[in-house]
């Protein structure tokens, strides 16, 4: 790549410009991703900033300049503040959660020479699964009256445990957060499993004669070999809850009374519900802000425990 | 990925007391929570609706009751599947072409602006797609596509891109100069050295980005939800959101639309669990 980078700067103009005709491939080539990509991705990025500077309801031409009256509304906005609290409640808990059992079972499987195929096969069933029929499973499972899990707690005399799982507002959005992670914990273990795929096993066998116990290969010699993939995987985890959007829309559409409201349910409210499209794109477009930064500090976060380890 | 795992893992199955209990114990404590939902659905979806009110969830079907699963197969099933299949491969299609196109242009062809260019593209993977519902949304009703299949190939095709560029570029970068060269020799110019040299080795990686985007795509839900709103144009996704509405308390007869919904990609991955879990990880591994 950098052989060719050289050569690349070292062509003289003369030759670069000498024919047309040596452009046309790289043209046709490009075009038609260039103008997707144009179409459909940063036109709508742009178009939504502008939006954010409009007062209108989406509907006819009754739009209104209200230049940033909407950031200043947003600034001021507790639901949106209430939403961004949530979208980060969602990343701690995702990263809490998720990672450690992901490892676990990681290592798990990695030791199990045995069945432990078939039993990859199976963990990874929830990621094929759709958000829509995912929600409407886990909407029944948690149902108050016919729900199994309440049918449960009732059988073996819980009941002070039976709860209206997503109707409550202290628990709906930790309801929908532990189906989120059975949704994703497989996918952090098969990105651990390869990662313990190049984990040279003779490191394994040289510490276990020098007397070292299976938790201290773990802990001194396997994460710190795995550090680069957690690092990874701590990143998607954070992101992927910035933006999140599918499973809280489907189980609680950020209900009751906004408990569990992301940034993303509270942007599609304000906009398909309340035909607030100006503040809906000001929303969107914070949204977009706000994960940008986040990715931006997770990963020069990680990068310096990387340095420091 | 995996077969390197067992093999290296066969011989590490001696560990102390303690693993050898706890790892079995753990993975089929797993088992049971990453089983028991599915067991849940598919119980209840052969149990008649009054059975769901009357005995306890986890007590089987008095007996099997497939009536709910041929209302479904009745009620317009066949209708959501098709546009499922119709989107899906229309946009697999655009998106292996497209990016591979541009793959190529990236690895191979030499012009000022592909280091930028190529960084730009690979950006579009951070940008989250909710901004993009809006304008996207005013841009499908003005240009006439709104409730259509066709609605969704733009957003389809464009969101797959930079993922699928930046796989495919890494990967043509590994193919040999050598073969591009012999090409050349032969009188080819820069498409038939694509299409004849490149297209073709680039299999592996062409597969692992239709395996990626296609289960995305598959199982999509905001831009079908929000770009079309007739049944007979919503994809299967959609399917169960509107059955949902329609069957209301009827929890068997949801659940066997679930069920429904979900068996051509678990048929899909009982005949190739390794090429579509390698598939899906492409996004994680690679980037």
């Amino acid at each position: 790549m950098t052989f060719e980078d050289a050569q690349l700067t070292a062509v003289p103009h003369a030759e670069r410009f000498a024919s047309l005709k040596a452009a046309m491939p790289i043209v046709v080539f490009l075009v038609p991703a260039v103008l997707f990509l144009v179409v459909f991705l940063l036109y709508p990025l742009i178009s939504s900033f502008q939006l954010s500077l409009l007062d209108w309801n989406g509907l006819g031409t009754g739009e209104r300049f209200v230049g940033l009256d909407n950031w200043v509304r947003l600034a001021q906005d507790k639901l949106f503040w209430g939403a961004l609290r949530n979208n980060l409640a969602l990343a701690f808990f995702s990263v809490l959660f998720q990672i450690p059992i992901a490892l676990l079972l990681a290592v798990v499987l990695d030791e199990a020479s045995k069945g432990s195929r078939i039993l990859k096969i199976l963990y990874f069933l929830p990621l094929l699964m759709s958000s829509v029929a995912l929600g409407v499973v886990f909407k029944n499972i948690y149902d108050p009256n016919f729900g199994p899990i309440n049918a449960f707690l009732s059988a073996v005399h819980l009941d002070a445990l039976v709860h209206d799982w997503l109707g409550d507002p202290r628990l709906a959005l930790g309801s929908v957060i532990v189906v989120i992670c059975w949704q994703n914990i497989p996918f952090y273990m098969v990105l651990f499993l390869a990662g313990l795929s190049s984990f040279p096993s003779e490191l394994g066998e040289a510490a276990r004669l020098d007397g070292a116990s299976e938790s201290t290969i773990f802990w001194r010699i396997k994460l710190p070999f795995l550090q680069g993939t957690v690092r990874t995987a701590i990143t998607l985890a954070i992101v992927g809850s910035m933006r999140y959007f599918d499973l809280i829309f489907i189980m609680t559409d950020g209900g009751p009374e906004g408990s569990s409201e992301l940034m993303a349910t509270y942007m599609f409210r304000t906009v398909f519900s309340s035909f607030q499209l100006g503040y809906g794109s000001t929303v969107a477009s914070a949204m977009f802000l706000i994960v940008i930064l986040v990715a931006a500090i997770t990963m020069r976060l990680t990068r310096r425990y990387e340095t420091e380890v | 990925m995996n077969s390197s795992s067992t093999t290296v893992s066969s011989g590490k199955g001696r560990g102390s007391r303690l693993t050898r209990v706890s790892v079995p114990i753990l993975g089929l404590f797993w088992l049971v929570v990453t089983t028991l939902p599915f067991i849940f659905v598919v119980m209840t979806s052969l149990k008649s609706r009054q059975e769901t009110f009357t005995s306890p969830v986890w007590e089987l079907p008095k007996k099997l009751n497939f009536e709910n699963y041929i209302a479904v197969l009745h009620g317009g099933f066949w209708v959501y599947l098709r546009n499922s299949v119709f989107v899906l491969v229309l946009s697999i299609v655009l998106i292996l072409l497209i990016s591979s196109m541009a793959a190529y242009a990236f690895a191979r062809l030499r012009f000022r602006l592909n280091k930028p260019l190529f960084g730009l593209v690979v950006a579009g993977m951070i940008v989250p797609i909710h901004i993009t519902l809006i304008p996207i949304y005013l841009l499908t009703k003005n240009i006439g596509l709104y409730d259509t299949p066709f609605a969704l190939i733009g957003p389809y095709v464009a969101t797959a891109l930079p993922i699928s560029i930046f796989i495919l570029t890494e990967f043509m970068r590994q193919i040999p100069k050598e073969l591009e060269e012999a090409a050349k020799l032969d009188g080819c110019g820069a498409f038939g050295v694509f299409w004849k040299v490149f297209l073709p080795l680039s299999g592996p990686g062409l597969s692992t980005v239709a395996i990626y985007n296609g289960i995305g795509l598959w199982n999509e839900f905001i831009f079908a939800y929000l770009l079309t709103s007739s049944p007979a144009n919503r994809t299967l996704p959609l399917a169960i959101w509107d059955f949902q509405g329609q069957y209301t308390a009827n929890i068997p007869a949801i659940l066997s639309v679930v069920t429904l919904t979900s068996l051509p990609l678990i048929i899909a991955y009982a005949f190739g669990q390794e090429r579509i879990v390698k598939g899906m990880m492409a996004g994680a591994l690679k980037g």
